[in-house]
């Protein structure tokens, strides 16, 4: 938190002068104002608090996954089959994000997942706060994995770290294989694509190469699995690589 | 769409710093915004106006200073500038993973009365 201090100069700068001069000192200005150089980013708050979340699930050996994609991309149906698939083996959470209803954390509680709602009301995209409050609710002790649900948006969440381990943003093929160059900040900040609705490609007429492509190119670094949550096609390959990842996690 | 939130951030800090400095108000709040925060700055502007209500800072000026993106290209040790993120220098056209600006979310400075 430098530069902070103010400091009254006795040296006066022009304006034009300041844009390329202003860090780590304030100044006095020619209509009686006094700057004060911050130079803070406006997300320290929430980047704090999700590291402090981070610390607090690494402590409970707990995976923790962000899932973001827009509205109606099938991130509730996708999560259900996770965590019903992963079964005994591993235990799931889930912590629910949505505007205005109930309707998601109602069809995971149908499939006997323990869930926590948030209802974001006006707000588009989850924070560090809100998910440490909702973590609280849930038995930590008792789940391997705890995934977070984030609004249906594909762009104010990836400004707001969580503390999770992996972001995950689902990419459905009704969407169009351009998404990803239309969302570029989420889309780089994924540690794993999921492509989902894969039952759904050839009736929507989903250009699988150029998805893969487009994806490629933004998200370079990230995991990419194409699947259907609806038919099982695919899954095996993300399970398999979920329970790897916890595994890496609580040895280390 | 998240703009009120960050605004409400930016005015909370700005009049954070004129308390503590035992200024009467804020005149005006100079933020640095990547090009890729993700951020728009017609939707700042809206907010600040907004949020600035009823606070230290009510008709302070917003200036807003936008930061090009740029990727470091490691092949050939410089920088370049990505409009989007498809990182591919325009030199040697490989794909830089390293994106060195254009995330900037800041409050760069306040001015105090």
């Amino acid at each position: 938190m430098g530069g902070e201090n103010v400091v009254i100069g006795d040296h006066s700068h022009d304006h034009e002068h300041d844009h390329h001069h202003e860090h780590g000192h304030d100044h006095e200005h020619a209509h009686g104002g006094k700057t004060v150089s911050l130079n803070r980013s406006l997300l320290e708050k929430n980047d704090r608090l999700a590291e402090r979340n981070r610390g607090f699930f690494k402590a409970k050996r707990l995976l923790v996954l962000n899932v973001v994609s827009s509205p109606g991309s099938g991130k509730t149906t996708f999560i259900r089959e996770t965590a019903k698939k992963l079964g005994k083996k591993l235990r799931v959470g889930v912590i629910v994000g949505d505007l205005a209803t109930d309707n998601d954390a109602a069809e995971l509680r149908k499939a006997k997942i323990p869930v926590v709602q948030i209802t974001t009301g006006t707000v588009c995209h989850l924070d560090a706060e809100m998910v440490s409050k909702a973590a609280a609710q849930l038995d930590l002790d008792k789940l391997d994995v705890l995934v977070i649900e984030n609004v249906g948006n594909l762009v104010c969440p990836a400004d707001y770290d969580l503390g999770e381990d992996l972001r995950v943003v689902l990419l459905s093929t009704t969407e169009g294989e351009d998404k990803p160059l239309k969302y570029p900040p989420m889309f780089h900040s994924a540690n794993v694509v999921i492509v989902a609705k894969n039952d759904l490609a050839a009736a929507a007429g989903f250009n699988r190469q150029q998805a893969l492509a487009n994806l490629k190119r933004i998200s370079h670094h990230a995991e990419i699995f194409e699947l259907s949550s609806k038919t099982g096609e695919g899954m095996e390959a993300w399970l398999d690589f979920l329970a790897k990842q916890r595994e890496e996690r609580s040895n280390g | 769409m998240h703009e009120v939130a960050i605004m409400d951030e930016a005015v909370r800090m700005a009049v954070d710093t004129a308390k503590s400095s035992g200024a009467s108000r804020v005149l005006g709040l100079r933020l640095r915004i990547g090009t890729l925060s993700g951020v728009v700055p017609e939707a700042m502007r809206f907010a600040f106006d907004v949020v600035c209500r009823g606070t230290m800072a009510e008709g302070a000026s917003l200036e807003i200073e936008s930061v090009p993106a740029s990727c470091w290209c490691a092949q050939c040790r410089k920088e370049f500038e990505c409009a989007d993120l498809l990182n591919e220098c325009p030199r040697c056209l490989n794909v830089s993973g390293e994106l060195r600006r254009g995330r900037e979310l800041e409050i760069a400075s306040v001015e105090l009365e």
